[in-house]
């Protein structure tokens, strides 16, 4: 599997959530705990393609302590987020959407940071541990 | 891009989900839909969706769309067979699919819409 998707196409989020299922089950994760982070993935590559104008989805297994987990990396090169706790709260959108797709898939994984910077783009980091 | 097909069996109209949808593919399927009950005169919607393995926020945004433009058109829906797994995920995500039917399996789907279907037929005002 190489260790860069590119999101350049819709059919690039289709890949990405595939992908992600098969490394959730690689780490023997439930199915909930696969859903969770494919249903995530899915949010945030959405977002790295309609807000972010396209990027990329990287993804790394990681140890902690006795305990794997799958890292994502969504990067994209678009307008940035001016203002990262307004962007993080329920039901706020700049595009048409639910507004659910930052906020939303922080609840389903347990670590979330998200770095962006106003006119160079948008690296949003998850991992859930198995 | 794979479309959709919609079934009719009298005055329903069904639909299964079993491929991974692509957003326009979800997106064509709401506007399938509204073209197939004007065109059919169809009352109700069933929409299957036991093979989805996630519901985003897209997709059920694309269930909540149906719904809405369904009863709009005189139509019931009902979504049936989600996978416990899913449903978990959902409401976690923040979804709670509000107006929007559903029940756990074709069966208990197709109860439902009948009851709506006598409901309205003793409704004079429907």
């Amino acid at each position: 599997m190489p260790d860069v998707f590119e999101l350049r196409v819709e059919a690039d989020v289709v890949t990405c959530r595939q992908a992600v299922r098969g490394l959730a089950q690689g780490l023997r994760f439930s199915l909930v705990d696969q859903t969770r982070m494919i249903t995530a993935a899915s949010e945030l590559a959405r977002n790295t393609l309609v807000y972010g104008g396209g990027g990329q989805m990287r993804w790394a297994i990681v140890q902690r302590d006795t305990r794997s987990g799958l890292r994502l990396d969504f990067e994209d090169h678009g307008q940035g987020i001016p203002d990262i706790a307004l962007a993080l709260t329920d039901g706020w959108t700049s595009g048409g959407g639910m507004g659910l797709g930052l906020s939303g898939s922080k609840r389903l994984v347990h670590d979330f940071a998200i770095r962006s910077v106003v006119g160079e783009g948008t690296c949003v980091t998850i991992t859930r541990w198995a | 891009m794979t479309r959709i097909p919609i079934l009719q069996m009298g005055d329903c109209l069904l639909v299964t989900i079993q491929v991974d949808l692509q957003d326009r593919a979800a997106v064509s399927l709401q506007d399938d839909l509204a073209n197939k009950i004007e065109s059919s005169g169809a009352r109700s919607v069933l929409i299957d969706i036991s093979a989805l393995e996630i519901v985003d926020s897209f997709i059920g945004r694309m269930l909540a769309g149906i719904s809405g433009i369904a009863r709009v058109l005189d139509a019931a829906t009902v979504v049936v067979g989600m996978q416990p797994a899913v449903a978990i995920t959902l409401v976690e995500l923040g979804l709670s699919l509000h107006g929007v039917r559903t029940a756990l399996n074709v069966e208990r789907g197709m109860r439902l819409l009948r009851l709506a279907g006598e409901e309205r037929a003793l409704d004079p005002d429907a």
